[in-house]
């Protein structure tokens, strides 16, 4: 069924894309990340502008982040005063963002930039959680609890000043940390069309060392806020979100979401983070893989 | 005597210019709107040969050529080069009018109709569009840009040649079929019709086609730049309201 995409300006198969937001969604539902960084390429992939793909990629991760959000926050999943620092961040971040991709846009560099990035952050961010899950999943097997004393957060996070109770995250922190990381993951959700959950989740883990237990209720939090301040933004920057695509894109992937969730529930968390370590690193490798080998495309048009 | 030999030298021209063969175009469709299902457009283009006090016997068939472009857009072309072992983008090249559509459909290829310069003054084919490059470049630089440029839209299906796509029945009907894909940007199309013989162009007629997004599709576009802030909170609203949606509804099977 071809669906004509009016500020796209092409027709795609709906069925197509809704598929591809169910997958996405499953994913999203399952590990707790937006999906956006695998929206935004696919959407490439399948011929829709660069620009189009991250405003409405967007708005998708929203829509699977609401009943993901709502869902932890009935369980007190949610640390809402460390939310609510990293939104402020995210919002800052998703500003600053807008104008960073104006810079690159004009000289031309923006496709190289967010290759760039999304190897680094998905190539260093994978292998992390990679090692942490297999280490974990090995002492488990050997019969060996996982090693108890853990490094509470990163020593930087502790020489920031100003600190704060954080009393559903357990932590006695400054706030700078999460301003600065909901700051980073907002320039990522405007250059990227992403979430930032995967970067946020292991953030969260390993250097603010929050509890288990509000990490992926106050990560969705947060994408929640910031992916509909991204789209607004780009709303009125760029011009750029295709009200039908998302609305396609939605479809699928609050489905998604949904089967995603349940079947989390019968999995071992251990097992479930090395499987998106597994997929992070693939999506690495190949745009790794884009960037040194001679693309399809010498040229490229753009309209000025 | 010496007037009447005379005669037939100063009648020449308007004789030759009698014989003159004219050309009645018309196209299917003045407009295509774009609706939701919209996959793209097949224009047909269509018309008459009229060879005043008819065709004569020995007089060698004119050829027809149908040429549709797109509105022209300012462009910048982009070229990737290999820099510390990634591909990134390196050279550029402003084009101030490049037609965002370019089809030409002829009953006989280009190269046999008319030369180069001909060519390049009706801008009939690929080879002889007038991109308008606002760089000086040098030249082998500004034909690799080109050849970028033409290639990447001719596989994007928006600049197409089809040699032999005309049909003239008898001498007298023609007609072609454009296929005018989804991608093309809205605005205001031309048909052009030219009827070539040796070399030269007889005559050229032009009619407009307007292509416009219609209904919804049309109020999308306008809400999108007009009322964007309303526009994205009500794709925000979409998105919020499909997501808790769903989760209302997997709560409760």
């Amino acid at each position: 069924m071809d669906v004509y995409l009016p500020i796209a300006n092409l027709s795609v198969n709906a069925l197509v894309i809704v598929l591809l937001g169910g997958g996405v969604g499953l994913l999203s539902g399952m590990f707790g990340v937006g999906g956006g960084f695998l929206t935004t390429p696919l959407l490439i992939v399948y011929g829709i502008p660069p620009t189009v793909a991250a405003a409405s990629a967007a708005s998708q991760v929203t829509g699977s982040s609401v009943s993901g959000a709502i869902a932890h926050y009935r369980r007190g999943g949610v640390d809402v005063k460390m939310g609510v620092v990293l939104v402020v961040g995210g919002v800052l971040g998703s500003l600053f963002g807008a104008w960073l991709f104006k810079l690159l846009q004009a000289t031309g560099q923006i496709d190289t930039t967010i290759a760039v990035i999304y190897v680094l952050l998905l190539g260093s961010i994978g292998g992390l959680m990679l090692k942490e899950s297999v280490e974990t999943v090995l002492a488990t097997r050997a019969g060996r609890a996982p090693k108890a004393a853990r490094r509470r957060h990163h020593p930087l996070v502790a020489a920031l000043p100003l600190r704060w109770r954080f009393y559903g995250s357990g932590l006695y922190i400054s706030p700078l940390a999460p301003l600065i990381l909901g700051f980073l993951t907002g320039i990522l959700t405007i250059l990227l069309g992403i979430g930032g959950g995967f970067v946020l989740v292991p953030a969260m883990i390993y250097m603010l060392g929050m509890a288990a237990q509000v990490v992926v209720g106050t990560s969705l939090f947060q994408i929640l806020f910031v992916t509909a301040a991204a789209t607004m933004v780009h709303a009125t920057t760029t011009k750029a979100v295709d009200i039908v695509l998302a609305a396609l894109l939605l479809v699928g992937s609050v489905i998604g979401a949904q089967v995603g969730a349940r079947m989390a529930q019968k999995m071992k968390p251990e097992y479930l983070r090395m499987a998106l370590a597994v997929i992070v690193l693939l999506v690495a490798a190949r745009i790794a893989l884009g960037l040194g080998w001679r693309p399809d495309e010498i040229y490229s048009i753009e309209l000025s | 005597m010496k007037r009447r030999a005379f005669l037939p030298i100063v009648l020449a021209p308007l004789l030759m210019g009698q014989a003159k063969p004219v050309l009645v175009p018309d196209v299917s469709q003045r407009n295509i709107e774009i609706a939701y299902s919209f996959t793209g457009a097949e224009l047909l283009l269509f018309g008459a040969i009229l060879y005043p006090g008819g065709r004569a016997r020995n007089e060698r068939p004119a050829d027809i050529v149908v040429v549709v472009k797109g509105p022209t857009q300012s462009v910048l072309v982009r070229e990737k080069e290999k820099i510390a072992g990634i591909w990134v983008n390196a050279q550029r090249m402003r084009y101030r009018s490049a037609p965002s559509f370019y089809a030409i459909a002829s009953s006989r290829p280009i190269a046999k109709l008319v030369d180069d310069r001909t060519a390049a003054i009706y801008e009939l084919g690929l080879d002889s569009l007038q991109l308008s490059p606002a760089s000086g470049a040098a030249a082998p630089e500004q034909a690799r840009f080109d050849a970028g440029l033409v290639d990447l839209k001719k596989r994007a299906g928006l600049y197409v040649q089809s040699p032999g796509a005309v049909e003239i029945t008898d001498g007298v009907l023609y007609r072609a079929r454009v296929t005018i894909p989804a991608r093309v940007p809205v605005g205001r199309f031309t048909a052009e019709t030219f009827l070539i013989r040796d070399g030269r162009v007889l005559a050229a007629a032009v009619r407009d086609i307007e292509i416009r997004k219609s209904g919804f599709e049309r109020f999308i576009a306008i809400a999108a730049d007009q009322w964007s802030i309303l526009y994205g909170l009500t794709a925000v609203a979409l998105s919020v309201a499909l997501g808790w949606g769903a989760g209302w509804v997997a709560r409760r099977v």
